[in-house]
């Protein structure tokens, strides 16, 4: 299915006017001066708009979220791991807002990491225990950096331990107050 | 198919599973991966920096493969050619792309439209899946690949993919007169070559400011050019001023990126509250050490939201930023050349060969920068 039924006409540049009227309108034109060669060979051809002769259409076969920011999809794309989920529903928002805006980027950011939640679920779901030591390289972590990870490891069982004494002694000194 | 997997945060795995990806339009092609590479702005993608990173994904930009499935359309390209595939997913027809701006093509990514369609690189950059694994689609196959020449190396050919035309655009870009000085930001792969590069464009005096030893190490001798450890040359502005009789630097080159170090609030900001596109020390240092009247090239990856810089000292300095994704496809022709003739060597900047099925352990190896870790190319073993 393409429900793209734009054409190239549709986005003609109107806009452009004709400035000859104007004294002095172009007397100082340096075509030379042009700080984004060689990186852009320069041609004008965007001065008409959207409207180049389009490369065929991809299917739409999963549903794919669009800028606002442009009229229609692309004519190829990812199809990749489409929107699902809370995380889905929260992209889906995001990418009512434009590119420029808050709006768009951090609730993106939120959908990312509550869709790693959804990861975990998902692998549960289909009884796929994540091998979350394989996953972060902790073999590497072993191999070539041993001293500082045994120091990591001994100040998070420290610390760790430090607040469970902490817990503990609030605990009894609520329960001593209580009586 | 084995496949890299973005779990989340710091966690990959690879999938034994996953399906071999299918011709989706005319001009398709797929792609048996022989190489891949971790870039360093996939450790963005890693990092969780990146909006839209959808977990199941996979990452990779930057590979070499043999074509093994074509559409309809493909006449530039045949199956059981060896080919090099340009980072950035470009059409050819687009004003952009006809103008060579091939990584700012506006036919492949509808996600948005600051960025181009990038393989595996987040849904904010076409959503899709990349070349860490043993097969790849390959959108526009009449654009983007680009045949292997018989004698180069497959090492070589899978760095031509990103790192080199990044780094040459790099110092491209900073419009670089003979005699001078070029200051790069950055001694990861990228800004390593950025300096060699400089070279090639007649620069007088090349120095690379970076705080991880061994990397500095590395870049001095590789690009031939003054290595220096920010942390051991107070502030890094004023070393340069005082180092290039108070004017400061002809070119600054940021490689750097969103994930600079060097400056405790916006390192909060930047990478941990992502209230920014990112740490943006790299590039305060690179308009604050520049000249009146210099240049400041771009190649850092960073977010798309607001990032905060010293605006106010561009425009007193009078200051040009040049900034995009490198337009592989221009450069190829050149940079082959170069490859050709020995000028450049690319894959002398690989330390680490993996095989994908370790794919986890490398993210790790190389994010971490264990192993004195510069570049990895991840090996499947399917590519024989």
């Amino acid at each position: 299915m393409i429900t793209d039924k734009t054409s190239p006409e549709d986005f003609t540049n109107k806009r452009r006017g004709n400035h000859k009227h104007i004294k002095g309108w172009g007397v100082d034109i340096n075509t030379e001066n042009d700080p984004t060669y060689p990186i852009k060979k320069r041609n004008n051809e965007e001065h008409k708009g959207y409207t180049w002769e389009r490369p065929d259409l991809q299917e739409e076969t999963v549903e794919v979220l669009k800028s606002v920011e442009r009229p229609n999809l692309t004519a190829v794309y990812g199809t990749s791991a489409p929107p699902s989920g809370l995380s889905g529903i929260i992209r889906r928002i995001a990418y009512m807002f434009s590119e420029s805006s808050y709006g768009r980027w951090l609730p993106l950011i939120i959908a990312d990491r509550i869709n790693m939640i959804e990861g975990i679920a998902d692998d549960f779901s289909k009884g796929r225990i994540p091998n979350i030591p394989k996953e972060i390289g902790l073999k590497s972590e072993w191999k070539y950096n041993r001293e500082k990870f045994l120091v990591k490891v001994a100040a998070g069982l420290v610390i760790t331990g430090a607040l469970l004494l902490l817990i503990r002694s609030s605990k009894k000194k609520s329960k001593a107050t209580q009586y | 198919m084995l496949a890299m997997n973005y779990r989340g945060p710091h966690r990959v795995r690879l999938d034994k599973d996953k399906a071999i990806p299918e011709i989706l339009h005319p001009d398709d092609a797929i792609v048996r991966v022989l190489r891949s590479c971790i870039c360093g702005s996939d450790l963005h993608l890693y990092h969780g920096l990146v909006p839209d990173t959808r977990v199941g994904t996979t990452f990779g930009h930057e590979f070499i493969g043999e074509i093994v499935e074509i559409g309809s359309g493909v006449n530039n390209v045949k199956i059981g050619d060896r080919v090099m595939v340009p980072f950035n997913i470009a059409c050819g027809k687009c004003v952009f792309c006809r103008q060579e701006l091939y990584g700012n093509c506006h036919e492949s990514n509808p996600e948005a439209t600051a960025v181009g369609g990038i393989f595996g690189y987040s849904h904010t950059a076409g959503g899709y899946d990349g070349g860490q694994a043993e097969y790849v689609r390959v959108p526009y196959a009449n654009v983007g690949p680009v045949v292997i020449p018989d004698w180069m190396d497959p090492d070589d050919a899978v760095l031509l993919t990103d790192v080199v035309p990044t780094g040459y655009q790099a110092a491209e870009m900073g419009g670089i007169q003979p005699g001078d000085t070029v200051v790069v930001f950055g001694a990861g792969p990228i800004g390593i070559m950025a300096a060699k590069c400089s070279w090639l464009f007649g620069a007088g005096r090349v120095i690379i400011i970076d705080h991880i030893d061994y990397r500095l190490e590395f870049a001095e001798k590789y690009a031939q050019c003054e290595a220096y450890n920010f942390k051991s040359i107070g502030d890094p502005v004023v070393f340069l001023k005082t180092i290039t009789d108070s004017l400061g630097a002809d070119v600054c080159i940021d490689a750097v990126g969103c994930e600079a170090a060097g400056n405790i609030a916006n390192t909060i900001t930047g990478r941990q509250l992502l209230l920014q596109g990112g740490a943006t020390t790299a590039l305060h240092w690179a308009i604050n050490g520049v000249k009146k009247g210099g240049i400041v090239s771009i190649v850092g990856v960073y977010g798309p939201i607001d990032s905060l810089i010293p605006i106010g000292n561009v425009v007193n300095k009078g200051i040009t930023i040049r900034a995009n994704q490198a337009s592989v496809k221009r450069l190829l022709p050149r940079l082959i050349e170069h490859v050709q003739s020995g000028v450049l060597n690319p894959k002398g900047l690989i330390t680490h060969r993996i095989p994908l099925e370790e794919v986890a352990e490398a993210y790790h190896i190389f994010s971490s920068k264990l192993d004195n870790c510069i570049k990895t190319v991840l090996v499947p073993p399917s590519a024989g």
